[in-house]
């Protein structure tokens, strides 16, 4: 038999359960004194850079990180029961979250040290906000396409081109870029990028807005004209890029935050179905809530993994894919199962906003990070077909 | 299954592999093999491994014995391990002795009942039990007088009517009317027949998830020796992306499944946290039978529908054994009920308490 595939029962330990007792505490605090609105931050905006610098105050960013950049020195488990609180209360952390959960992890392996020093600590205090730009008008599935160009000068690099769909970049302080610094060769396509430390606010770079089809200012078109990048912004190897996006790929891929983008549905399906549902609504409910719970168990277990020290690349993909189709496919399934709970006013037009809603962002959830296909594609090669 | 440094795992993995190999059995002429094959795993106390030492049992924990049927299920196992082991478990639960040899559990559906009358004789229907007309006993759950007992009975003193089922390992009727047991004794008050439903479904469910990693290796491999239009199938994108669903629904079936295996080897009781484990586990698994072996078929063409190629013997045992103990719909009402009891602000505490 070759590789099985297992995915080990672990459980959350004791010290990350106490955490997630301080976690739903102060949320709770802060959802009575106003500090957030969860529906406003699933109808309107996620960005509260307030809030995010009051989570950085609780240590709760980059606390997987060494404490001299500022860090907790805490572990995977712990940051992971963070991660989805926050979630699930609908909490606004779209100021932090790229920064915790990539951009950080990037800095801290590729970066030289005094940058490092400068940068990892006002992330951990809520106070710097990240992008990634990636995407370009003409790559996106395929990265390797990145024609924004990177050209050596005295002292640095000069870009200039465009990234797309650059989530934030509006907002942001800086993004991680993935930029030309040369052709690729016959031999390997992947050749010739390079992943840069770009300061987002300065001249050169004009961002322009890309208005999403429910009507939100989210996503960015950046564009790169001369603008001066100094050498020491270089993360990693020049040309390299390539070869240090996969052991990212397993941090990115596995959280919570990968099957709980609408979780609120469910929630407020089981609120208006209430408490005698017919069959039909209590079977859907058991499907649908059989599926989250082995999701989030998929989802910890890889966690324990990256904890141990493994890169379960394979099992965070595997946890992505099947976990976007099921977010993806739940404003559907509570679509079915609400069709026949009375409009009473109170509650079903409350949960039918926010159906409509989550209806209307689903085609994002198997695109956004990596389509369906990419993340297929990356499992098939897992499995030694490619 | 947690690692290959387990003993009794390797154990078991052994034993199949030698006297199982799915390969060799379905082109054996006859069955003298599942004789060898049994006596094996008697011999290495696998059968009996939920029975305490004292009552000649294996005294293996039940994470163990889960594992076990982790590897049964690797192998499409055509013995009744699985119902061996419940059976043995039902009677060291009641302080009865297990008999050497086959045994089956009844009931095996969720909604059969079976009672004990005055008289202490059994009556009652259960259908589709496992193996029933060819095993040494039918160990059942029954109630007297509102008290669980275990009661141990010769299938020759009920009335079976057999079936092959959909794995052809027989799933019969059986019916008892009046059955004088061989061995009867009362269950501790925490048990009764939602403890065999989930033990059976946690049972099921391990091998389930075993089947599917077994599957997704044979389909991976068929997948780079077939060859059409001057290519591996395997280099055919539809192909690619059909194994990795595949991959994603054996992932979801072992993680479901070894989640409420330990949570049944960690709880005292059949409590709230093993019924929401384990009633998750054998919704989610059931689906995932239903999608890989469907898959696994569609990649196979032709020859996985024959009786020659092994195929069958895990997508019949994957449709059989989703069935038994209860199966998606039943489990899902079940917990649809017990989330919409709990009400929605419940919801999340519950998911994140396991
Ligand atoms: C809400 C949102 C936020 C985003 N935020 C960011 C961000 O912050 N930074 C950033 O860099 N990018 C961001 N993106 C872009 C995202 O990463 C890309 O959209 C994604 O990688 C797909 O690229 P594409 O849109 O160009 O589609 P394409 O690559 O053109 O793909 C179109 C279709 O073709 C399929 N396809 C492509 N190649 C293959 C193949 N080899 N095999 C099979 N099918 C294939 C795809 O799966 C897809 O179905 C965001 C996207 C969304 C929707």
């Amino acid at each position: 038999m070759s590789q099985a595939i297992n995915f080990d029962p672990i459980r959350l330990p004791p010290e990350a359960e106490e955490l997630r007792l301080e976690v739903r505490a102060f949320l709770a605090e802060e959802i009575t004194n106003g500090g957030f609105d969860p529906t406003a931050t699933i109808m309107k905006s996620g960005f509260d850079r307030e809030f995010s610098k009051r989570v950085g105050a609780k240590g709760w960013i980059g606390m997987t990180w060494p404490k001299k950049y500022g860090g907790q020195e805490r572990s995977f488990l712990e940051r992971y029961v963070v991660t989805e609180e926050f979630r699930v209360a609908n909490a606004p952390v779209t100021a932090h979250f790229t920064a915790d959960r990539q951009s950080g992890p990037v800095l801290l392996k590729y970066a030289p040290e005094h940058i490092k020093l400068d940068v990892l600590p006002s992330i951990t205090l809520g106070e710097c906000c990240f992008c990634i730009g990636m995407s370009e008008p003409n790559s996106g599935s395929d990265l390797f396409a990145a024609s924004t160009r990177a050209t050596a000068t005295d002292g640095g690099f000069l870009i200039n081109g465009s990234k797309l769909w650059t989530s934030n970049a509006h907002q942001a302080d800086y993004m991680i870029g993935l930029f030309r610094t040369s052709p690729c060769t016959k031999e390997n396509r992947r050749h010739g990028l390079t992943q840069f430390l770009v300061k987002l606010k300065q001249s050169g770079i004009t961002i322009n807005p890309v208005r999403n089809m429910a009507g939100k200012h989210e996503f960015n078109e950046v564009l790169f004209e001369n603008l001066f990048i100094p050498e020491d912004h270089v993360l990693g190897e020049v040309d390299g890029a390539w070869k240090q996006a996969t052991s990212e790929l397993a941090y990115e891929r596995s959280g919570p935050e990968r099957f709980l983008e609408t979780f609120y549905v469910l929630t407020e399906l089981v609120r208006i179905l209430g408490d005698k549902p017919d069959a039909r609504a209590a079977e859907g409910i058991g499907r649908l809530v059989a599926q989250v719970h082995t999701l989030r168990r998929m989802s910890v277990s890889v966690n324990g993994m990256l904890q141990a020290g493994k890169e379960p690349v394979l099992e965070g993909s595997i946890v992505k894919d099947v976990g976007t189709l099921w977010e993806q496919a739940l404003p559907a399934h509570a679509r079915n199962l609400s069709a026949f709970i009375d409009s009473n006013p109170t509650n079903r037009a409350a949960f039918d906003e926010l159906l409509q809603f989550a209806t209307t962002i689903a085609p994002k959830l198997t695109i956004q990070g990596g389509t369906t296909e990419v993340l297929r594609g990356i499992i098939a090669r897992g499995l030694g077909l490619r | 299954m947690s690692s290959s440094d387990n003993l009794l795992v390797d154990t078991t993995t052994r034993i199949f592999q030698d006297l199982a190999d799915p390969q060799t059995v379905n082109a054996a002429t006859n069955e003298v093999w599942k004789t060898e094959l049994w006596t094996a795993l008697e011999e290495s106390a696998l059968t009996l491994a939920w029975v305490s030492d004292d009552r000649g049992g294996g005294g293996a924990n039940l994470a163990d014995g889960f594992d076990i049927l982790n590897v049964s299920g690797r192998f499409a196992v055509p013995v009744p391990l699985g119902e061996t082991l419940l059976a043995g478990w039902l009677l060291d639960a009641a302080g009865l002795p297990s008999p050497p040899g086959q045994m089956s559990v009844a009931p095996a559906r969720l909604r059969d009942r079976l009672t004990i009358g005055p008289n202490g004789t059994l009556s009652g229907k259960a259908l589709g039990i496992p193996f029933a007309g060819s095993v040494g006993f039918i160990v059942a759950l029954a109630d007297q007088d509102g008290m669980p007992h275990v009661v141990q009975i010769a299938p020759q003193d009920c009335t079976i009517l057999s079936a092959p089922g959909l794995s052809g390992d027989g799933r019969d009727a059986v019916t008892f009317d009046s059955a004088a047991p061989v061995a009867m004794a009362p269950l501790p008050a925490n048990l009764g027949d939602q403890a065999l439903g989930l033990m059976g479904a946690a049972v099921r469910a391990s091998q389930i998830g075993g089947a599917l990693q077994a599957i997704l290796n044979i389909t991976t491999e068929y997948a780079q020796e077939r060859t059409a239009f001057g290519r591996k199938i395997s280099k055919f994108q539809a192909v690619q992306h059909n194994l990795a669903k595949l991959a994603g629904e054996t992932a979801a079936a072992v993680a479901a499944a070894s989640s409420a295996a330990d949570t049944i080897q960690t709880m005292e009781d059949f409590n709230d946290s093993v019924f929401f484990e384990t009633a998750s586990a054998k919704i989610r698994v059931g689906e995932a039978a239903g999608e890989g072996a469907a898959i696994a078929h569609q990649i196979h063409g032709a020859i996985g529908f024959t009786d020659e190629h092994v195929l069958h013997r895990f997508t019949q045992r994957l449709w059989a054994w989703r069935d038994d103990f209860g199966n998606e719909s039943e489990w899902a009402v079940q917990l649809g009920n017990f989330i919409a009891n709990g009400g929605a602000d419940e919801l999340w505490p519950l998911l994140a308490s396991r």
